[in-house]
This record gives C-alpha cells, structure tokens and sequence, in this order.
C-alpha cells in the first residue's frame, strides 16, 4: 500500500538530509507506529505520504514514494487527497469549517463526490467515531478527544486507503485517549485502512500496532519489525516492555493482559517485599491558596481551592482537558485575578509583585512553550534568559545541553521540533532556579529519553529545596516523579495525597506496573528491580 | 442583496421622512429575524456609527458653515479669521437653520446607508456567504473567510503572549517581545492550515483548455467594469437612464457568463446546500422592489425625493413609502430561525 524507495529528504538550506535512504513497505490494512527521538525526521517521513514534502514544504526528495500504485512525485498533495487522509498534530490548527457536520463534509465537496454519497457518508462517519451527539456544536466548543475524533473523522469521509496521524493522543488525557485509539482500531479491523501513527506515547498505541517503523535520526538507518521483536532491542521502551526485560519474560508482553498472565510468578516473588520510597523531606510552606475562586465570563474555572505546597515536594496535577489545571498555574504566577480567595506564591502575592522580582520567587513553563522564546536564535534566547534572570552567562546553554543534547546553537527557536521547544522554554525558567517551579504538560512531545533527563533535573532540584508544580495527563511520568498528586475535576479539587495511594487505585490514572501487579504497590520498574535485589 | 435593495432605495432620496422609514423597516427586519451568533449584535453598532456620522456632519457644518445657504440665523458663533490661502473657507460666523437642516438631512442619508450594511451584517454569517458564492468565485472566497477569522486570533494570541512576558521578568514589551510572537504565531498557523488544506483536496480542479481560461478572465473583468459602470451611472444620474441601464445589463450578462464557463473547472460539490426557494426568491424580490421603485419616482420625477428647500414640510409621496413598506416583506415571509435563514446572506 506504501513503499519507499531508498527515500532522501533534504530541506532547502540545511546541510543534512532530514531522511536518509528510507526503504520500506506497509501492506494493506496495517497499523504501522513510527518511533523516534524528539526531532528524528518522523513528521517529515509522515508528511512524505501524501507529498506534503516535498510539494509544500519545498525541499528534495530523492527516491521514490508509492502510495496505492501513486507516485508522490507526479502527484499533488490535493490529488492524492482521495488515497490519503492526513491528521496533523494539533487538530484545531487544521479545521476549516465552523461545525462538526460541515467539517466532516469539507473534504468531500473539495473532491466533488455526490450529495446523496455525501450525506450517507457523514452519517456513517459520525456513528463510527461516536459523534452523532456533537454533530451541529461548534468545533471551539469541543473537548481535546472530540476534536481529534472529528479530525481523523474529516480525513475518514472520503474512503482514503491511508490515515495518517501525527502524534495523535499526546495532548489528551488518559480517557480521551482511550477514545481515540479505539475508534482507530475499529477502522484497522472493520475497514481495513492502512493507519500510519507517529506517537511517543507507547504504553498507549504499541499494543495495537503490527509494524514498527524506527526513525533514530541522524545518519543511522530507518529499519522496520514486528513490535514485540524491535521491543527487545529498542531504546526507548514502554513500562509494560521494561519490566518483560527485567524479569525476562519471552514472547515479550505489550499489553498490560499478557504482562499479568505472565506476572504470576514475579507477584509471587514481590509477595512480602514492600517498595522504597524516599519520604520527601519538606521543608517551608511555598505556594499556598485559599478558598480560590476564578471565573472567565460566565464560566468558573475554579470554585474554592484551597492547597499548600511545601520545599521539597515534587506534586503532580492531574485531571480532565479543562478541569481547571491551566488556571491554577496561572494564579500563582499572577496572570489571572482571582474572584475571591487568595493565591501566594514563594511568600509574595503574584499579583503586587514587579515581574523583575516575581521571577525570582516562582517560575511557570506555559502551555504554549513558543510563547516564552522571543529570540531569533537558540544562542541568543539562552543569553537574552542568563541575562533576564541576571544569571552567570552560558548557565542556560547548560541546562539545555543537559536536556536535549543535540540543538543546534545557530536554530531559530521556531524551526525546533516540538520536544526541542519545550526543552528550551524549559531551560530559559529553570535557568533562574525559582524556589517555586510550575510546569503546564512538560511532557508533551517528548520522548522516553528527554522525559528520563526531565525526571532526573525534577529530583534534583526538589532535593535541592525546591518545589515544583507540574500538570500532565502522563501517569507514567507522574509515578516517577510526584511525591503527591492532586486530582482537579470540574474546578474543585477532588483527590489530595501521596502518589501511591491516589493514582494506584484509580482505573484510569494506574501506571502499567500498576496495573500489572495490583494488588503490589509498586508504580514504577525502577521500584520492582531494587526491591528484587533486595529479595535474592 | 435585500439589504442591498433597501440602501440603493436610500441613496436616491434627501427626504428625511422617507429615510426615518428605511430605518426603522431595516431595523424591525433585523430585529425580528436576527439569531444570537456574535454576529447579530452588529447593526446596533453601524446604528451607532450612522449616530457619530449625523453629528460630525452638524458639527462640522456648524463651523464651516459659509453664509451661501438661507438667511434665518440662528446663533453667531465667533468667526476666526483665517490667511488668505484659505479664501472661501470660513471658520465660525453665523449658523444658518438652512445649513444646519441641509448637513442632518445629507448625514441622515449616510446613516440609513450604513444602517442597511449593518442588517446585511447582523442577519448573514460569512461561512453561509461562501455557500452561497458560485462556484468559480469560491476559492477566493475561502481565502478571504479564512483571513476574517484570523483576527480575533491574533487578539487572543496577543493577550496569552502578554501575559507570558511576565514570566521572564519583564515590565515594559517591545516590538520584538509581543509582535513578533504573534505575527509568528498567526503565519505557522496559516502555514499548517494551507498543508491541512491542501492535503484535503481543496484546489483539485478539471483540466481546461489554456484559452477558455483566458475568455473567461477577460470576461470576468469587463462584466465586473460593466456593473461597476452601471450602478454608478445609476445612483448619480450622470449618464442618461437608458445607457445606464444597458452598461449594467452587459455588465451582468458578461459576469454571468464567465462564472458559468469558470464552474466547469470546478469540480466540488456541496454538502446540504440551503434551499432556495419561494421564501428566498420573496426577500429579494421585496428588496428589489424597494429600490425599483425609489427609481422609478425619480426617473419619473414624482415630486418629494429631493426638497425643494431645507425649510419645506416634507411631503409624503405615495410611490416610493410603498416600495418602501414592502421592504417588510422578510421580517414575515423569511424562513423561520430553525432553518438556519440564508437570504439575506445575498446581500
């Protein structure tokens, strides 16, 4: 269904090839999950498919891409809009109608098919992803899920023989997740598309994939297996697959079922070994709210929270799209105005502190990391922070060495790969190492190595007396990290303690050791070998 | 196209009698058909301009006012000489009631113009307009919908970016830390919409010969050049009625025509198109009838469309208040709310 054929791209200007000499096939009817570090070249292969590159972006593409007997060269993007369908990775980036029934239909007056087809279709579509009750909403009005369902719905309506998905699920959380990879499995098993998926979430999508399409980066080789062979190899690695290394098991497991028939013996061995944990030695109360109430419009966003934060604490907000995580952030940093209640962050009030001095007591990662960066290239932003937080010079280049070993000092901040933004917004706030560090979805495009770098930096500077602040929707990386989880629904704040007891037994916040050896405590694979050291 | 109707028909008169009519007609047609969209709150904001536009017309008159017009004064405001360069210009001096009478007549005009290009505003939406196009035209209509949305998100891009300067410590922003940002921001965003865009089909078109593409351009530009001519001739009374009417009447036949050899390049189709039938053609027709009517009487020269003097009672001619008070016809015949009303979106 899609060959490549010794494929080499090379952007206009840049002296390295995105690609280099890619050959592989995906038959039809496939799901095929294409992995990769943080910037390796993944878009770039995804967009390849319907000649995105190099049609649009410009470039050269060297070789041959096949897609459904259609050589991309001779034809356009919007000429192969009919064999493949395309999901970019912010999904609200790409609508171009205003309602969900108008969305699903756009592709489908833009091929001319015929009305009677065309209103068939769109009822088809809207039961087989599960929008038939949002159909006449407005696509702003849409939680994070909806909006990606009615995307891959859009892409859907015209029968392409080919989806393809950038990093579908990485900014939903669990549940919604859930959603959408269920509809995706539907359409593999029921329809027979050919899906191709790039995600670095793989403890969500390499249960479902048949073929792994690995893109190191750099001038190593894209290769192609079957998931569970490339997992026992592979770098980056989901919990599930970590924990079958560790205890050997063989075929190795990628779902949470086969790892728990498989655990059996290993619950027995963990049977009377209680985890280690280091208690967070916390120190002077940090950020602290009370009775917070805050309202845009006729929305509250938040009805009376009331928390205290102290030194040393690593906790993790967690919660639905629009619980109301975002705004508490921004209330300790002083960039909403609560109705009632106060907010103090670091002993000062956010909102009477001049944001020269303000900085130096809390410091926020916004959602948006671009929103942060302002110079026109990596070098420049790390000087522009050494000197805004009135740091030794080079002390942010440090952090972000540290964090993404391979940004290019001479890049303009906007032509980073996502993960790479981040890690450079990151570093500009950490740069002035604020007592209070707040970080909104740190984890967001970034793959298993750079979240591990997150991690380490995390502990670090809550060792260090520090207390950070972080909301995602990663479980994972919550069970590394957090020493306490705050659970937000509906703007009220519902669950509050240490992680173990809070994310361990809710159904939809479990990590996957977890949910392995429940009823063991253990969260993470790193706890599991320590404590089978200690058991031999 | 009814709201359309409805300004031509206030444009061929200075009878303040009449334009009080057109107002308030347009005004209970909007208020009894407009739907809750954000859109819907614009006519009482072109009021609100028409409102400004009556009083900078009196003001200015008022100051400027040369003692050419009327001889009953009404207060003397002090006069500032002025050097002679600026000979025939006066500033205060005596304010006429004639002057006064004359500048809200002509101000009035403009705001019921304005007021009329409010009700179009408040009863369509911009997305509905585009079903609506031709098909030759649609393209470019895409693009220009897809820039009208681009401005309140640049405004919500500009405030998150405001706020995010705070967190790197700084006070005061520069051209460089707000709007670079934005204009960044709003161009990726365009980019990744053109990729998504593109990768959907949009621009798919059949192959036509190169020289039936060339007719049609040509065709188009003379049909837009032909209306043009048309209407202008037809508002102003420059150009004898019959000549006028026969530029327009090329000009359309032109115009339609190029669209109709445009549409076989486009090959698109549309999804649950709005219904055009005897309520719409009804709208259109109340509007057209208006402004016919408004012409008829002042090619006829039925007397009250333009005062004999600023001091005369104005008259009430019988013709032109009927064409008028058909222009109520929508406010009863449109189709209900329900069925999404697209009529007026002609306009």
């Amino acid at each position: 269904m899609i060959e490549f054929d010794r494929v080499t791209v090379t952007y206009d200007g840049a002296t390295e090839p995105a690609l280099r000499d890619v050959s592989f096939t995906v038959p039809e009817g496939e799901l095929a999950l294409v992995i990769g570090r943080t910037g390796s070249g993944k878009s770039t292969l995804l967009r390849a498919i319907n000649g995105l590159v190099p049609h649009f972006s410009g470039g050269t593409l060297a070789g041959r891409v096949l897609v459904n007997g259609r050589d991309t060269r001779e034809y356009r993007p919007r000429d192969l809009a009919d064999v493949v369908g395309m999901v970019g990775q912010d999904p609200m980036a790409g609508f171009v109608t205003d309602t969900v029934e108008d969305e699903l239909a756009y592709s489908m007056e833009s091929l001319g098919v015929a009305p009677d087809v065309m209103r068939r279709r769109v009822e088809e579509t809207l039961d087989l992803l599960g929008l038939a009750d949002v159909r006449d909403r407005a696509l702003t009005s849409l939680s994070g899920g909806q909006r990606q369902r009615t995307a891959i719905g859009a892409a859907l309506t015209s029968h392409p023989a080919v989806l393809v998905l950038d990093e579908p699920t990485s900014a939903l959380d669990p549940q919604a997740a859930e959603e959408v990879l269920a509809a995706l499995q539907r359409l593999v098993h029921d329809l027979n598309v050919t899906v191709v998926m790039a995600e670095h979430r793989l403890e969500r999508v390499i249960q479902y994939a048949d073929r792994v399409v690995e893109v190191p980066g750099g001038s190593a080789a894209v290769s192609t297996g079957l998931p569970a062979e490339r997992m026992v190899t592979a770098p980056v690695a989901p919990p599930v697959v970590e924990l079958g290394r560790l205890a050997g098991w063989s075929p190795l497991p990628l779902s949470v079922r086969d790892a728990r028939r498989a655990a059996v013996s290993l619950r027995g061995r963990l049977g009377d070994v209680a985890p280690l944990r280091s208690v967070a030695a916390t120190g002077a109360e940090l950020a602290r709210c009370r009775d917070l109430v805050i309202g845009y419009g006729s929305v509250t966003a938040l009805r009376g929270v009331t928390l205290s934060i102290k030194a040393g604490e690593v906790v993790a907000l967690m919660g639905r799209n629009g619980a109301g995580k975002s705004t508490l952030l921004n209330a300790l940093v002083g960039i909403v105005t609560p109705r009632s209640g106060t907010a103090t962050a670091a002993g000062t009030d956010p909102l009477r502190t001049r944001p020269s001095k303000l900085v130096k007591a809390v410091g926020l990662v916004p959602q948006e990391p671009a929103d942060l960066l302002y110079a026109a290239t990596v070098a420049d932003e790390c000087a522009a922070a050494d000197a805004d937080f009135r740091m030794p010079a080079g002390s942010c280049r440090a952090l972000l060495t540290r964090l993404a070993p391979d940004v290019d000092d001479k890049m303009h901040p906007r032509d980073l790969s996502e993960g790479q933004r981040l890690c450079l917004a990151l570093a500009v706030v950490l740069c002035g190492a604020p007592p209070l560090l707040l970080l909104d979805e740190p984890t967001r495009g970034l793959d298993y190595g750079a979240k591990r770098r997150l991690v380490e930096i995390l502990r670090e500077l809550a060792t260090a007396g520090h207390a950070v602040v972080l909301s995602t929707h990663d479980v994972e990386m919550v069970a590394e990290v957090a020493t306490r989880v705050l659970v937000l629904a509906e703007g009220e704040l519902v669950s509050d303690g240490e992680t173990a007891t809070v994310i361990a037994g809710s159904p939809a916040f479990a990590p996957q050791v977890a949910k392995i050896l429940a009823p063991l405590p253990f969260l993470t694979v790193g706890e599991v070998a320590t404590a089978l050291e200690r058991a031999s | 196209m009814w709201a359309l109707g409805m300004a031509v028909a206030a444009s061929r008169t200075r009878n303040p009698v009449l334009l009080v009519l057109i107002l308030a007609v347009t005004g209970f047609v909007v208020s009894a058909r407009r739907s809750d969209a954000p859109w819907a709150h614009s006519y009482a904001a072109f009021l609100k301009l028409g409102l400004v536009v009556i009083g900078v017309r009196v003001v200015l008159q008022a100051l400027l006012s040369t003692r050419s017009q009327g001889n009953i004064v009404l207060f003397t405001l002090p006069e500032i000489p002025l050097p002679d360069w600026a000979n025939g210009v006066k500033l205060g001096g005596e304010v006429t009631l004639e002057a006064l009478l004359t500048a809200l007549y002509d101000g009035l005009q403009l705001a019921v113009m304005l007021c009329c290009i409010g009700a179009a505003n408040a009863l369509a939406s911009p997305r509905r307009l585009l079903k609506s196009l031709p098909g030759a035209l649609y393209e470019m209509g895409v693009a220009c919908v897809v820039a009208l949305t681009f401005a309140p998100q640049l405004v919500t891009d500009a405030r998150r970016i405001r706020a995010a300067r705070r967190l790197r410590g700084r006070t005061r922003g520069s051209f460089r830390t707000t709007a670079m940002p934005v204009l960044e921001g709003a161009l990726d965003r365009s980019v990744e919409l053109a990729a998504a865009m593109d990768s959907r089909g949009y621009g798919r078109t059949a192959q036509v010969p190169r020289r039936q593409r060339r007719i049609t351009g040509v065709c188009v530009l003379l049909g837009l050049l032909g209306i043009l001519l048309g209407v202008y001739a037809l508002l102003t009374d420059s150009m004898a009625f019959p000549l006028a009417t026969t530029a327009l009447a090329i000009g359309l036949l032109l115009a339609v025509g190029a669209m109709a050899i445009g549409r076989q390049r486009v090959t698109r189709t549309r999804y649950r198109p709005d219904p055009w039938a005897l309520p719409e053609w009804l709208v259109v027709g109340s509007g057209a009838l208006a402004a016919g009517s408004m012409i008829t009487a002042a090619a006829l020269g039925i007397e009250g469309l333009v005062l004999a003097g600023p001091l005369v009672v104005p008259p009430v001619p019988l013709l032109p208040v009927v064409g008028i008070l058909l222009g109520l016809a929508p406010a009863v015949v449109a189709p209900p709310l329900q069925a999404r009303r697209r009529e007026l979106v002609a306009a």
